[in-house]
């Protein structure tokens, strides 16, 4: 709007003198307080200066996003190449090596220690994050604690993980004297509740109303409608939200790095320290040791392999169920 | 009337089958109790954290007060600590990233949305996407092995000797800086701002920008003075969500950014942040004096964070009603 609010308010003849109003400098503008109207700015340059200026930002732009993409391709190289050849059926078979004079070893504590973190943090998250975001759908769409939830999920979301590790840290570890992978489920749960609540929101909020008449119409309480009606028409997409919020969690290191820490042991449970394959990556790849780094890679490749792909596939099977 | 089957032959499965008169009454007031309290516990979580995190640095505070912001001593052996270096080095990596991201983003949005085949729009929106998907550690790793060394052996050097009567291009050219960390967060936070910044330009009403064709403009004039000037707020509620980012990103600036507490003016001088102190010294500390340092770091963090988030969503919700977004 305010593009044109200019020019008309103005109400400058448009063959405005072009000396009167050179690059801003020469005299004060003509009409007042007026800001300049774009037609006079174009007045001022000559069309092979202006398809220069237009020419000069598409191919920034093209720059630009070529130098995305070579990024991503640069970080997927690297970790391929250096972590490929880490891969060996020790890697998935054996525990980390706790000593740096041990070489051989591989990751399967770590594997098994991220995996049980991050179901334990799904346990706790989803639930609470879908029920949340079915009061932001269903119950409270416009009501001031929605609001309120709202912006506070989003300053959760946007929160430094590290601020929920230290959360975490002192509410788990602290009073109980030891670090636990309970502790890290907890931080990451903590990490996953907001972007679950919002993508469920934005979920439920596709199911068309007209669904939830009929079955309110055919007498069904308000939680019937909502758990046997609206969940389930909106399936697929909740299934994708939660995945994908689960997969993004279980890269996560900073919050587990003083909550689930690290442990050359194998994994037996939740209640101690718990290796994972994220602080351990971090431990690793800072070392001097040839082994361990080499051991880093291999767990950068598979967290990343992991990762992308879970995000591409689910992205891809949802954008099909919605095209459907 | 009669027609209407008694029995209706589709009747979805669960849903108005018969329910117990005295279930019916609970079961409903349940459910609103249940979802409320879920949805509030969000809320609920951020005022915790800022509670547990001010009564952690209890001790901090009262040892050091408010000099703990400006002094820059660390010497966690004679228990003297300050924060000036974590938070000098966590606005200047953060100012170079916004710096490098900024016009990066501004640009790629333009390009989704105005100059690529919507096909093709879509590829390239979806590999920026998947820069936000790589984790953090990952960038860190990179950034460690790959970045810094490239850094340290080809840009620095050459920036010190083409642009160095700039005082921020000096230092030992070592890769690990201040420099290598802004670069690795500016393409983190690169497409969430390009996120933001496409959404913004594509609520910009066609009729709009054709007007602006129509008189004869550039694709670049119309996108300078017709869409970035519609969407201006909403670009800078993007720019925010991209700062808050940055300040807080932890194990990528870990990897590159040094763990010297020190304060220097060139940016290839290996200093610290805030986020990669606390990654580097917590499991570490020693004493319960240090642990409370540490903690109140979070805390001054976790305040500005917040705040820069607050700013940032009640600014874009205003933009987004006066631009007719629906929530």
């Amino acid at each position: 709007m305010s593009g044109f609010r200019d020019a008309t308010r103005s109400g400058a003849p448009l063959e405005a003198p072009a000396t009167a109003w050179p690059g801003g400098q020469a005299g004060a503008p003509p009409s007042g307080s007026a800001p300049i109207s774009p037609q006079r700015q174009l007045r001022q340059r000559s069309p092979r200066t202006r398809r220069l200026a237009d020419r000069a930002v598409r191919v920034f732009a093209w720059a630009a996003a070529w130098l995305g993409i070579a990024v991503l391709a640069l970080i997927l190289y690297a970790v391929v190449s250096r972590g490929l050849h880490a891969w060996s059926t020790d890697f998935f078979t054996r525990a980390t090596p706790g000593d740096p004079m041990q070489t051989g070893g591989g990751m399967a504590n770590a594997i098994l220690g991220t995996v049980l973190i991050t179901a334990f943090a799904a346990v706790l998250g989803i639930p609470l994050g879908l029920l949340a975001g079915i009061y932001l759908a269903e119950i409270g769409r416009g009501s001031r604690l929605a609001t309120a939830v709202r912006i506070m999920a989003n300053v959760l979301s946007g929160a430094p993980s590290i601020i929920v590790g230290i959360f975490a840290y002192a509410l788990l570890v602290k009073p109980l004297g030891h670090y636990s992978g309970y502790a890290g489920g907890f931080a990451l749960a903590v990490i996953m509740l907001p972007v679950m609540a919002r993508t469920a929101e934005d979920m439920l909020v596709m199911v068309p109303n007209e669904m939830r008449e009929s079955a309110l119409a055919l007498g069904a309480p308000r939680w019937k409608v909502t758990f046997g009606v609206v969940l389930r028409a909106a399936r697929s997409g909740l299934v994708t939200g939660a995945v994908l919020a689960l997969v993004r969690v279980s890269g996560e290191t900073a919050p587990l790095l003083f909550t689930a820490f690290n442990s050359p042991f194998w994994t037996r449970g939740l209640g101690g320290p718990t290796a994972n394959l994220t602080v351990t990556i971090y431990n690793f790849a800072l070392s001097p040791y040839r082994n361990w780094q080499d051991l880093a890679w291999g767990a950068a490749l598979l967290i990343v392999v992991a990762v992308l792909g879970v995000s591409v596939v689910a992205r891809l099977l949802f954008a099909r169920e919605t095209e459907r | 009337m009669s027609a209407i089957p008694s029995e209706a032959p589709n009747r979805p499965r669960g849903v108005a089958t018969a329910t117990p008169r005295g279930a019916r009454r609970f079961a409903d007031p349940l459910f609103h109790l249940t979802v409320r309290l879920a949805a509030a516990s969000v809320a609920v979580l951020v005022v915790a954290i800022f509670i547990v995190l001010v009564l952690d640095a209890r001790l901090s505070i009262r040892t050091f007060g408010l000099k703990f912001l400006w002094s820059d001593v660390w010497l966690p052996t004679n228990h003297q600590f300050g924060a000036l270096s974590s938070i000098y080095g966590t606005l200047v990596s953060t100012a170079i990233a916004m710096a490098i991201a900024t016009p990066l983003a501004l640009v790629i949005a333009l390009l989704l949305v105005e100059l690529l085949h919507p096909a093709v729009s879509r590829v390239v929106g979806t590999a920026i996407e998947l820069l936000a998907a790589v984790p953090s550690i990952i960038y860190g790793m990179w950034g460690l092995f790959v970045l810094a060394p490239f850094m340290g052996r080809h840009v620095e050097p050459w920036l010190s000797a083409h642009l160095g009567f700039i005082p921020v291009f000096s230092g030992p050219p070592l890769g690990i800086g201040m420099l290598t960390a802004g670069l690795i967060l500016a393409l983190m936070i690169l497409p969430f701002i390009t996120a933001v910044a496409r959404d913004v330009l594509r609520m910009v009403p066609q009729v709009t920008k054709e007007a602006g064709y129509g008189m004869g403009s550039t694709t670049w004039e119309v996108t300078r003075k017709v869409s970035l000037r519609y969407g201006l707020q909403g670009i800078i509620g993007a720019l925010f969500l991209g700062l808050g980012r940055a300040l807080g990103e932890t194990m990528a600036v870990a990897f590159v950014a040094g763990q010297l507490m020190q304060v220097k003016v060139g940016w290839f001088w290996n200093m610290n942040t805030i986020t990669s102190t606390l990654a580097n010294s917590f499991t570490e500390a020693s004493d319960k004096l240090f642990l409370s340092v540490l903690i109140e770091l979070g805390l001054i963090l976790f305040a500005i964070t917040v705040t820069i988030q607050l700013i940032a969503q009640v600014w874009l919700r205003r933009v987004g009603r006066s631009l007719g977004s629906e929530r």
